[in-house]
């Protein structure tokens, strides 16, 4: 593995830790959109352009700015005064620990059985459009029409109460 | 150790960091980032399965990443849409605080 890797790997996982233990909730937003970058970077490693420039697009321009806004506002940008973490936090690091010792066992015991293709495949985005509007064009109705009822749905549901109506 | 199973290694790592954030934090918002990541760590599968996996050409995990990026910005709209509401009624995002259905 080339040094590239570790080293977008180990931001990635930085940002995922620092993201999941910071205090303050905005800095836990800017560490989450480090992590988002170093995935995407991890996907421009893998060949997939289209992928890694669709993450940033979606992640770092709309998804890590949809999460400040909520933080900002929903007063989180206030530390609460009873810690951060939940009464059964301790029961929430032995689940993911073991789901994190499950998988990785698994990956390492069928370690030499995975596939391995050294070609790096010959796919552009000509051929992602072509296939999009093709092969996979159900499919891509079906995103279409759920992201527009996500997003009505979403305003709906944030919208202002009227005054004495619950 | 091959390149896919270091890959699959970090998506794992990321999935386990994202489960701890959704279960150990108290803020409905850090919830909602750890499910991101759980998502986020899925879609490094998806891709390097299609990368180091036979016939790249038929584009079928890229595809299920792209998909999948699309559906999770929709979680993440409905997601911190619903956490806004629940502020406004309870004035609070802590969820230990948030113990009963009655509104």
């Amino acid at each position: 593995m080339s040094p590239v890797f570790y080293l977008v790997s180990a931001m990635t996982v930085a940002g995922a830790l620092a993201a999941v233990l910071l205090k303050p909730l905005v800095h836990c937003a800017l560490a989450v959109t480090v992590a988002f970058a170093g995935l995407a970077f991890l996907f421009l490693s893998l060949d997939a352009q289209f992928a890694g420039f669709a993450q940033i697009l979606v992640y770092i321009g709309a998804v890590a700015i949809l999460i400040v806004f909520a933080i900002l506002l929903t007063k989180g940008s206030e530390l609460p005064r009873d810690g951060v973490f939940s009464r059964s936090w301790l029961a929430g690091v032995v689940i993911s620990a073991a789901v994190f010792a499950a998988l990785g066992w698994a990956i390492l015991r069928s370690a030499w059985t995975l596939p391995h293709e050294t070609a790096v495949p010959a796919v552009t985005v000509h051929d992602i459009g072509v296939a999009l509007v093709d092969r996979y064009v159900l499919p891509l109705e079906i995103v279409a029409l759920l992201l527009t009822a996500a997003t009505i749905g979403a305003v709906i549901v944030a919208m202002h109460e009227k005054e004495g109506v619950k | 150790m091959t390149p896919l199973a270091s890959y699959l290694l970090v998506a794992a790592l990321v999935f386990a960091i994202g489960l701890a954030g959704a279960l150990v934090r108290r803020n409905a918002i850090l919830v909602l980032i750890g499910i991101e990541l759980m998502l986020n760590a899925a879609n490094l599968n998806f891709i390097a399965f299609w990368r180091y996996g036979p016939h790249p050409e038929a584009l079928t995990g890229m595809m299920f990443a792209i998909f999948s990026i699309a559906v999770a910005a929709a979680e993440a709209a409905v997601g911190l849409g619903l956490v806004i509401s629940i502020y406004r009624h309870a004035q609070t995002t802590d969820l230990d605080k948030m113990n009963r259905m009655k509104g």
